[in-house]
């Protein structure tokens, strides 16, 4: 007889998913990773899993692609089906959390790909109710801003912004507790956002005007998205450029103290009535 | 190949969507991300893979712009010449089936 399956309901970006395991353990392991994301509501997707014996986060290639109506996600140490029809999928992986949280995300970025929203490489947090967000390539400084933040700033993310269409006409930010450097998860709220920067270190602190064309370039560079579907990137790109359209992207050159945050917390006053961009 | 007979059809791996008076491409296969000028971007939205480019040039490129049609004609050939190297358009001296509905 089959092990009675238990379930932890975690809600990320506001959508709820039931994740389902016979393993006592690896329920415990759900419960803490993602303490702050539990959630009460009506799932709205599934995923079951089914352990393998342990073994390290894998560094392989991720491979995601449509099988019939399913999705399937492999890497060395998951494998996965997910049928969007049914929102049910199965995982086999072993308990390493990192392997979780690569599961989680690639479901997040194929569920909000279809909902107008994307999972970005940058950290976000909430400055007077609104949201900013700061990607880059790695070593731009993403922690590093977070870790400046004053004590009255909010952070969601230092490592993988949710974004989703909402608020007056623009994109909403959530919460996620997908931790980089600071291996710290990030507050569960959300706030429309007011401006992405894409960021890089100088000897002071500027903001700079961008195109369209180069927002979008850089947008597309750090959007997560892992399927090799021609369906996906057209939708992506759609959703990039309507992004642009509606959400100021500048780069910010900062020199790292704290004195970047004034900038960022004046941004909206300053900026109000230029042109979004180039 | 005579340039009179060059056809071109935009290819069904990529995805393009216009902004800000900018065409943004993008080739689903690699990733590889282009941005289309105003010129580029009506060669590209007349690719239909049954109009010869030089009666692209000639009726939509140098009605449209203000340009020399001898030098239109050879830019828009460099043109081609890229986007087909890098997969966003399909050449060909016969008519093309062209991949993509946009």
């Amino acid at each position: 007889m089959a092990a009675a399956r238990k379930v932890a309901c975690v809600e990320i970006g506001g959508i709820p998913i039931a994740l389902s395991t016979a393993d006592d353990r690896f329920l415990d392991l759900l419960r803490q990773r993602y303490e702050g994301f539990l959630s009460s509501s009506r799932p709205e997707f599934e995923l079951e899993f089914d352990l393998t014996p342990t073994g390290p986060a894998s560094d392989d290639d991720v491979r995601v692609r449509r099988d019939g109506d399913e999705w399937l996600l492999q890497r060395g140490d998951f494998h996965a089906r997910w049928d969007p029809r049914t929102g049910h999928g199965r995982v086999r992986q072993n308990s390493n959390p990192y392997s979780l949280d690569s599961v989680l995300r690639i479901l997040h970025s194929l569920i909000l790909a279809q909902r107008g929203g994307f999972l970005l490489h940058a950290a976000s947090a909430i400055c007077d109710g609104r949201a900013y967000l700061f990607s880059g390539v790695s070593g731009a400084g993403k922690t590093t801003i977070t870790r400046l933040a004053p004590p009255d700033i909010t952070l969601l993310t230092d490592e993988i912004s949710y974004l989703r269409p909402g608020g007056a006409d623009g994109y909403a930010a959530y919460g996620t507790p997908f931790a980089g450097e600071l291996a710290k998860a990030g507050e569960n709220c959300t706030a429309p956002v007011s401006a992405l920067f894409f960021l890089e270190q100088g000897p002071e602190n500027r903001i700079d005007e961008l195109s369209s064309a180069d927002a979008v370039r850089r947008l597309m560079r750090n959007i997560l998205f892992f399927a090799e579907d021609h369906g996906l990137v057209g939708m992506l790109l759609a959703t990039a450029c309507d992004f642009v359209s509606r959400v100021p992207i500048r780069r910010l050159t900062f020199y790292p103290d704290a004195r970047v945050w004034d900038l960022v917390r004046n941004f909206d006053r300053n900026f109000q009535g230029v042109p979004q961009h180039a | 190949m005579p340039e009179d007979c060059i056809y071109i059809a935009r290819s069904s791996a990529i995805a393009a969507r216009a902004l800000a008076g900018e065409m943004m491409v993008m080739n689903s296969a690699d990733s590889t991300f282009f941005t289309l000028n105003e010129v580029a971007t009506t060669i590209f939205q007349a690719a239909d893979g049954r109009t010869p480019l030089r009666e692209i040039v000639r009726d939509r490129v140098c009605l449209q712009f203000d340009v020399d049609p001898e030098q239109a004609q050879a830019d828009a050939e460099q043109f081609v010449t890229e986007l087909s190297s890098h997969g966003i358009l399909l050449v060909s001296n016969q008519p093309l089936a062209s991949e993509t509905t946009r």
